[in-house]
């Protein structure tokens, strides 16, 4: 564990904390919209992530079977895969999404739930989410959730037992940033399981803002893959992480009207 | 013979044939995918007893790429 700590007080940030396990990475990463494989597998590396999300698809029957597969180069042995359930707009596509990842990973089971309500917003189904959610839940998933950033289904997703609320930050895939702090802050204040930022962000300083707030982390896709140089661009996350952290754990100065003076007044040259 | 349906398309399979032996001609045998038959997941322990029906619908899922 690399865990950051202050130099005045020496105290640790404390990780990222889902369903008991602790993780030092507070980026989540996708591993959607890659050149290749090898891609994937250095942007994974560079951006320090821990967690990394996959989908569950079916196999091209008749492709040829000793193509490299996604788990050769983000090997469950070292990163805590994340299955999905992108693409799924009932609750029913999504609960059987899940069960299949769960078996296609012996067991393991953190799983993101994500239940879509349309192509051109793909914005959650928030019925649908929450019908999934209580299903999957009962079925013994520890389920993080994609949803609206509303408090009020925020609340509803944690009564019913999800362990990580995902608030959406601005439309995925839309790299248009944080489009409504208020909401998020919300979220945060009342939230009791970690609350992270899942979609929107677009460049660096929007996955700082968001920790800044008080988010718990960030999961990005798009913001890297569909950058000029991904690499570059996922190493540019992890630091922006860091230091939205680290700020938020310091604590900003408060936003004053009026000027406030750098240097003392007394002694000036007349 | 009989058919039944493989991710979403008709398959044709030898009366009889279980789901092992069906990962197996697929050449999918040992690889990390997992099976489900009418939208029930068969646990791979459970292939070779897993004797398929005709019109049965088989989905054979990997993990990808995604957000």
């Amino acid at each position: 564990m690399d865990l950051n700590s202050s130099p005045e007080t020496g105290q640790q940030d404390t990780g990222l904390t889902i369903a008991g396990k602790t993780y030092s990475s507070r980026l989540l990463v996708g591993s959607g919209k890659y050149r290749d494989l090898e891609q994937t597998r250095a942007a994974t590396e560079a951006s320090g992530a821990e967690i990394i999300t996959v989908a569950i698809r079916r196999v091209n029957i008749g492709q040829d079977p000793k193509a490299p597969n996604l788990l050769d180069v983000v090997p469950p042995s070292r990163y805590t895969i994340l299955p999905n359930t992108a693409g799924c707009y009932t609750a029913a596509d999504a609960i059987y999404t899940l069960q299949l990842g769960r078996e296609l990973l012996n067991g393991h089971k953190l799983a993101k739930l994500e239940v879509l309500g349309d192509e051109r917003t793909l914005f959650p189904n928030m019925p649908e989410t929450l019908k999934a959610a209580e299903a999957l839940v009962k079925d013994g998933f520890d389920v993080m959730v994609y949803c609206s950033d509303d408090p009020i289904q925020a609340r509803l997703l944690e009564e019913i037992g999800c362990v990580a609320v995902m608030p959406l930050a601005s439309l995925i895939g839309s790299g248009m940033g944080i489009l409504n702090p208020w909401n998020l802050s919300l979220i945060i204040e009342q939230a009791k399981v970690p609350v992270l930022v899942d979609a929107g962000v677009g460049t660096a300083s929007d996955a700082a803002i968001a920790m800044e707030l008080g988010c718990d982390g960030v999961l990005m896709n798009t913001a890297i893959a569909g950058a000029q140089d991904p690499i570059r661009m996922a190493r540019a996350m992890r630091l922006a992480i860091e230091a939205g952290r680290e700020a938020f754990l310091a604590g900003r100065i408060p936003k004053r009207f009026a000027a406030s003076p750098s240097s003392p007044m007394a002694g000036r040259l007349k | 013979m009989m058919e039944i349906v493989l991710n979403g398309a008709p398959h044709p399979l030898a009366d009889g044939e279980n789901l092992q032996q069906l990962i197996t001609a697929l050449e999918l045998a040992g690889k990390a995918v997992a099976v489900a038959v009418n939208r029930q997941v068969v646990p791979a322990s459970l292939w070779p007893q897993r004797i398929l029906q005709p019109e049965d619908k088989v989905d054979v899922v990997r993990a990808i790429g995604g957000g």
